[in-house]
């Protein structure tokens, strides 16, 4: 026997126990029908999992625990599933709720079950779900999840588990019978309870008006070897509610709020453990619980074994019910429970009893009168509240002091009720003000938050109306603007009316025509076997002419219908100067050609040539004058990329076009080069201004084709990435969604439905982002393809860019890899869908490689290309080949520290290790490749070889420089033991060999440049120059070299061995130099000592 | 047979209000034995004429408020005041001080504020106090107790004490043949009014503190019913208790200090009203404190007041004034003095803060 401690309060109420304790337990009739609830526990309801119409056994789960909060449901007993619907249920509120009707076969066949064989060998947590699927939840009243609270000592430490078989409430006997038949299985089920728990001591709390159930209790417990007290407490009424059963067996008091695993005890009630002691045994399912019939309304109260969805009538007429002697039936005690007219409702895992009552036990309540504040409540409060106090302000609710009167500590066990001497319903009160206060509590909550909504509301709308206002006024300055520019141009305006529109109209019409006539002309001439270009340029300007009247005509027409700003008027004026020059440059050719062949019609040409060149004049004045910006330049320097007006935007429309006007205007300045070197005239005065002109073209064009293809890749980039930011962003709302779903879910709330079609909505726009975003990448794809037959200029940007792409994929899938790895450690659920996701990086990883591999072929087969493009080649490559390098080096020193470090990732970073030097050997090839197209183009013309040995002889100074940086950084690293010293060893000599190479070329183009004496004089000068040059170049290095040495030798470097060496190579170097110069004619007067040394 | 549809608790305790307040009345009786044996049958006619007045002017009231008359008069309470009233009041007050006391209790303190429970004073001690100041002489005339006279007992006849409580002293006196030795003041009136003479001198001379012995009688009378009602659990120990070891406690101190300014403390609890205050006048639920502890602080506030008032004060009793102070703080005692409730580490203080309630 343990300590009894007191709780404040309580009452005795006379304890009517007798009549239903005499007889044992006795076990219900089937009824016909049984109609079992899907909730009769706290939290979320079952789940249905079966139809009407299904035959089921007893014991079988019809309903599946949902959520975390749940329990399962099982038949009770076998037959048919009758209905699934709404039906009374036991509640205060006298409401429905759904439930699974089975009409009983009268067989009662169980289902296959076997209990646990051996319950502490598995894992607790499979346990305690085996506890939920049988349906175990609290009987003692409340219904509470017996799985949640085993859980409890998951995250909270308990050290006492108390087992409530107090049974305070009077006329309820159904646990002390219950404990008096049932002992040993009790104690087997605490038990399980203490492998679950781990308390380091149990206590039954008994009240002491059960003598028989507490000496079976005794009984049992004396076999076994466990801490188990049974600890009889006082009689008092309520000292079986949890908190007052705590404080009385230990003294402790669970803090407001919170709940008694805070405090480190578990309590649960004797029937649950009863239950669950069955369950693990034998795999019977919480499917019958002992329920007490009583009340002077039955002529046998007794204590009935009772399936649960039986009907209560059931029940009453078993004990013999006697309706007219019943004026009150209440579902459990006297105290708290609540009463019932219809007598169909089912009995539930929580129903211990049902009370017949007469009006002379329980009579109806006399009229409350008026609160003489006399606090005998507040004596009796188990609470220790101030019952009268909570009556005073719930009745004038004011809800705040019934707060801080702790207003929401009250367990409603109705003993203030119960001594009030002027029958106020004080218990009724306090429900009405928790509930109203809990109300208060959620419009508030509701207000707030519509508030909160309004309030964006506003600012979202004040936000578009300002930027509305912006926008309008930005027009109005911009309409001002182009209003006095359209004031300065001096184009008249055809006259405003029909007529005019009647008249530019008919005007168009004629001037097509004409343009019809021209060019069938023209084809015609072209058409015929002897061309004869004199002809062929007069119908070519006839044609221009008529084009350039049918453009002016649509012009007029358009601007009469329009008013346009003034910036198409610029476009305009542009078009129609460079209209005005072309037909002027035509004319002068045709004049030209017709002068010199003696064509008749010269006068005629000369005249047209006249008026053009006016025509040409005012056009090309009036497009200045209207453009006065740096814009308007030359019209034969007017093939500019980038438009005047709309500089912001880069248009690629026009990039093109430009471009293309430029490449058509290089050929046709090609073909008629070519023509006048068939004539053999190139070098006639028109000759040469034709090649300088070519060579201007030339330049043109490639220049607008960079800017082009520049220009194209940005847009189509911003496009794809556009496309993959939507991508994301469709991606990232999506799974958010489905996690705060299955959150939804699992709290059962009633928005699951919604969730559910926003989610499919959602998983819509995913789909399509992802298929514009292939689709985008595809063209990217193709639009890249074509770029590869344009110069290496392209091929080399596409790389950079392919080379960006592929950087930023492999990130991205290693940091998924990585989140995936953790993810699937922590056992997240959201571990598959990561795995999709890390796939298709992996795809896109795949595909960058990819491209960037096929833009590098390209880049490297293209060193057949000319010579000029191979210099940058092999330029280009080179950086590509340091880059590549750099990186790699980079990448293998941070594998090593990774594997020092033992991390991880060290596996990843091999794999890309390997890859860039993969990278960085063919980027290397490829500069060999292009060397070696280099160094074996020496059979092109004098002029580039010189070229080439400058170049050359920089390429040997670089590579020389960097060998000797790369020694001396060796040998530091050698001295100071630095793991890395091998492989720079490799670069080192590597670097060696590339400065030989270099050398080697040099030399060549050198003796190529010796045995090339036989070049002009006129070249012969510039070489002299340019070998004094290298003279004085050579000897300044030499003196350097030598200064150097004698430090070094000072300092006693280890280095001046090496540096001995270089110095003599370059004293070679300024001899040969020397002698070159000397061979090559007379000597400058220079300062000739220093050829002494 | 339908069935009754009611929310829980559904049984009840048997003790209603209207058995409360009967209670309490019997456990006066022993007073008003000890009251006519000692001082005449004045308290007797008192009480009776009290109660009539206060159950007419209570169903006059309830009727005006259109309640059920007798659904509210059965609650006894009325009955209570009355009875209260006619202990404290001299046995020779006049019909009309009675009549007037009763009014002002009833209707004023009680009805007026909106009836049973709804009062925020003492009625019986809001009655009192306004007739002691509006009529302090008929408030004064106390009756000696019996004279040993000649080994007799004299006490004035049940008809002259009728005709003295409903025609008046003046007249009466007059024709009857006892000298006025019948009226007489109470020991605390003689001691507060000793003029200038010690505790003992006055203890010597006086004849009322000769028969201080039938205060003590009564006063034990009031205590045995005081005790018998906490036994029945009508009220707690904390406020009479209180009461009567504060005024124990003061007077001790000053006795001590200067006995012969200042009265003993057994005179001090056991004459005046303080018995009677502390069982039936401190302990009427409606106007005091609500919790024990807020039940201690208001009895020990009387039993201050009391003393003070008594020892310097005008008036030789001061019980209606004390209570009726201690009244007004009521309200502000309750919300420092709430009980601690179970979970929480300690009582709540003030009136409401969000910090406190969430």
């Amino acid at each position: 026997m343990g300590k009894v401690f007191a709780f404040h309060g309580g009452i005795h109420p006379p304890e009517n126990k007798h009549q239903s304790s005499q007889s044992g337990i006795a076990t219900a009739p089937l009824a016909k029908v049984l109609n079992v609830p899907v909730q009769q526990h706290i939290g979320a309801p079952a789940k249905i999992c079966v139809t009407i119409g299904d035959k089921v056994l007893k014991g079988q789960r019809i309903a599946d625990a949902q959520g975390k909060f749940s329990v399962a449901v099982h038949a009770p007993s076998s037959g048919t599933i009758a209905a699934i619907g709404e039906h009374p249920v036991p509640h205060p509120s006298g409401m429905n709720a759904q439930c699974v009707s089975i009409e009983t076969d009268g067989l009662d066949q169980w289902v296959e079950h076997t209990g646990l064989a051996d319950f502490r060998a598995m894992p607790k947590f499979e346990l305690i779900d085996y506890i939920r699927d049988r349906g175990i939840a609290g009987m003692g009243g409340a219904g509470f999840p017996t799985a949640v609270k085993l859980h409890l000592s998951d995250d909270h430490i308990v050290n006492t588990l108390i087992i409530n078989a107090a049974e305070c409430e009077p006329y309820i006997t159904a646990d002390d019978l219950l404990i008096r038949e049932r002992a040993a299985d009790i104690i087997s089920g605490i038990n399980i309870l203490q492998h679950l728990i781990e308390p380091s001591h149990v206590i039954i709390g008994i009240e002491d008006n059960k003598p028989q159930a507490i000496r079976a209790l005794e009984e049992a417990i004396a076999n076994s070897k466990y801490n188990i007290h049974v600890v009889s407490v006082p009689t008092k009424y309520p000292s079986g509610g949890e908190k007052q059963l705590i404080k009385l067996l230990t003294n402790v008091e669970v803090p407001s709020g919170g709940i008694p695993a805070d405090v480190g005890i578990v309590c649960q009630n004797i029937g649950t453990v009863y239950a669950l002691n069955n369950a693990v045994r034998t795999g019977e399912s919480l499917i019958s619980r002992i329920v007490t019939v009583t009340g002077e309304g039955v002529s046998k109260p007794q204590n009935y074994e009772t399936l649960i969805g039986t009907p209560f009538s059931v029940l009453l007429d078993a004990a013999g019910h006697r309706p007219n002697t019943t004026s009150r039936l209440i579902v459990g005690g006297p105290m708290m429970g609540y009463s019932i007219d219809d007598t169909n409702i089912p009995v539930v895992k929580t129903s211990n009893c049902i009370i017949a009552a007469s009006s002379r036990e329980m009579p109806a309540p006399d009229p409350a009168q008026a609160c003489i504040r006399c606090g005998m409540c507040e004596q009796v409060c188990p609470a220790q509240l101030l019952p009268q106090q909570l009556h005073w302000y719930a009745k004038s609710q004011e809800y705040d002091k019934a707060q801080q009167h702790n207003l929401f500590d009250c367990i409603e066990c109705g003993a203030c009720s119960y001594v009030c001497p002027s029958n106020i319903p004080l218990v009724q009160y306090y429900r009405h003000a928790k509930t109203s206060i809990r109300e208060e509590q959620q419009e508030k909550r509701k207000s707030a938050l519509a508030r909160e909504r309004f309030e964006a509301k506003q600012m979202r709308e004040q936000r578009a109306i300002d930027e509305k206002a912006e926008k309008r006024k930005a027009r109005a300055d911009q309409a001002a603007k182009a209003q006095a520019a359209k004031q300065q141009t001096p184009k008249t305006m055809a006259s405003n009316g029909p007529d005019a529109a009647k008249h530019l109209k008919s005007a168009l019409l004629s001037a097509k025509k004409e343009v019809m006539l021209a060019q069938r002309q023209l084809d015609r001439l072209t058409a015929e076997s002897d061309k004869d270009p004199a002809a062929l340029s007069l119908a070519d300007l006839k044609l221009q002419q008529a084009k350039s009247a049918q453009h002016k005509a649509q012009q007029d027409l358009s601007s009469l219908d329009s008013a346009q700003a003034s910036a198409p008027d610029t476009k305009k004026l542009k078009i129609a100067a460079a209209q005005a020059t072309t037909m002027l440059k035509k004319a002068q050719q045709a004049l030209k050609a017709a002068q010199e062949k003696g064509q008749p019609g010269i006068e005629q040409l000369n005249a047209t040539v006249q008026q053009l060149t006016e025509e040409a004049t005012t056009a090309t004045q009036a497009f200045e004058a209207a453009e006065p910006s740096a814009q308007a330049k030359s019209l034969t320097a007017s093939v500019k990329a980038t438009p005047a007006v709309q500089e912001s935007s880069i248009d690629t429309k026009k990039l093109k076009t430009a471009a293309a006007i430029a490449r058509t205007k290089l050929k046709k300045a090609q073909s008629q080069y070519e023509q006048l070197v068939t004539q053999n005239s190139q070098d006639s005065e028109a000759g040469i201004e034709l090649k300088a002109q070519l060579d201007k073209l030339e330049q043109r064009a490639q220049a607008t084709e960079t800017a082009f293809v520049n220009a194209k890749p940005a847009t189509t980039q911003s496009d794809t990435e556009q496309l993959q930011q939507n991508y994301d962003k469709a991606h990232k709302l999506y799974y958010k969604a489905l996690a705060a779903l299955n959150k939804a879910e699992q709290d059962n709330s009633p928005a699951v439905e919604k969730m559910r079609s926003s989610i499919d909505k959602l998983k819509d726009k995913l789909n399509n982002a992802e298929n514009a975003l292939a689709a985008g990448g595809k063209i990217l794809a193709d639009n890249h393809a074509p770029l590869k037959i344009n110069t290496t200029l392209a091929s080399n940007i596409d790389s950079n860019q392919l080379q960006l792409d592929l950087d930023k994929a492999a990130q991205r899938y290693h940091k998924a890899v990585a989140t995936f790895e953790k993810a699937q450690a922590d056992q997240n659920p959201a571990a598959q869908r990561m795995q999709a996701g890390l796939d298709k990086l992996k795809a896109k990883l795949d595909d960058a490689q990819q491209a960037l591999d096929n833009t590098a072929d390209t880049a490297s087969s293209s060193a057949v290309t000319p010579a000029t493009p191979a210099n940058i080649d092999s330029e280009q490559l080179q950086q590509d080949a340091d880059k590549a390098r750099a990186r790699y080096h980079k990448a293998l020193a941070a594998l090593e520290k990774a594997q020092a470090d033992q991390n991880p990732a060290a596996q990843r970073m091999q794999a890309g290790v390997d890859k860039l030097k993969a990278k960085f050997d063919s980027a290397q090839q490829a500069l060999e490749n292009t060397a070696d197209n280099a160094s074996s183009s020496t059979a092109i013309p004098a002029t580039p070889a010189k070229i080439d040995s400058a170049q050359l002889q920089q390429d040997v100074d670089k590579a020389r420089a960097r060998y000797h940086k790369a020694l001396a950084a060796l040998e530091k690293a050698q001295a100071d033991q630095n793991p890395a010293a091998q492989r720079m060893q490799a670069g080192v000599d590597k670097l060696k060999a590339k400065l030989e190479t270099a050398q080697q070329a040099l030399d060549n183009t050198a003796d190529t440049a010796n045995s090339s004496a036989v070049t002009p004089a006129a070249p012969a000068k510039i070489d002299s120059e340019q070998l004094q040059q290298d003279v004085d170049k050579a000897r300044a290095r030499y003196h350097k070299a030598l200064a150097a040495l004698e430090k070094a030798q000072a300092d006693q470097n280890p280095a001046a061995q090496r540096m001995q060496a270089g110095v003599d190579k370059l004293k070679a170097k300024l001899e040969t130099a020397t002698t070159l110069r000397n061979a090559s004619g007379p000597q400058p007067i220079t300062t000739s000592t220093e050829d002494q040394e | 047979m339908a069935f009754i549809k009611i929310s829980s608790p559904h049984v009840q305790r048997p003790t209603k209000t209207a058995d409360i307040m009967r209670l309490v009345i019997i456990a006066t009786i022993p007073g008003f034995i000890a009251m006519t044996f000692f001082f005449g049958w004045g308290t007797l006619i008192n009480t009776v004429l009290a109660v009539l007045v206060a159950l007419i002017c209570e169903a006059g009231c309830i009727k005006l408020r259109k309640r059920p008359v007798l659904f509210f008069l059965k609650d006894n309470s009325a009955v209570l005041t009355a009875v209260l009233l006619a202990l404290a009041l001299p046995p020779f007050a006049p019909w009309w001080v009675t009549v007037t006391a009763v009014f002002v209790a009833i209707v004023l303190a009680k009805q007026l504020y909106g009836g049973l429970g709804q009062n925020p004073f003492n009625p019986a001690m809001v009655g009192y106090a306004l007739v002691l100041i509006s009529f302090p002489v008929e408030m004064t005339r106390w009756t000696s107790p019996f004279e040993l006279s000649a080994d007799s007992w004299n006490i004035l006849g049940f008809g002259d004490t009728l005709r003295i409580i409903f025609i008046g002293w003046s007249e009466t006196i007059a024709t009857l043949n006892y000298i006025d030795s019948f009226s007489g003041a109470t020991p605390l009136d003689t001691l507060k009014h000793r003029n200038g003479l010690t505790t003992e001198e006055v203890w010597a001379s006086s004849n009322v503190m000769a028969n201080v012995g039938a205060w003590y009688a009564v006063s034990l009378c009031y205590f045995t019913g005081g005790i018998f009602l906490i036994y029945r659990k009508i009220f707690t120990w904390h406020a009479p208790i209180t009461l009567l070891i504060t005024i124990g406690l003061i007077s001790s101190m000053f006795f001590a200090i200067d006995p012969d300014s200042y009265a003993d403390p057994l005179i001090h609890l056991t004459t005046g009203a303080t018995m009677l205050g502390a069982f039936f006048i401190v302990t009427d639920p409606v106007s005091s404190s609500t919790s024990n502890r807020g039940k201690i602080v208001f009895a020990a506030g009387i039993g201050l007041l009391v003393y003070c008032v008594r020892t310097w004060g005008n008036y030789p009793d001061a019980m209606a004034f004390a209570v009726m102070l201690m009244n007004l703080c009521a309200p502000f005692i309750d919300q420092y003095t709430q009980p601690r409730s179970y979970g929480h580490k300690q009582s709540k203080k003030g009136s409401y803060s969000k910090e406190n309630n969430s």
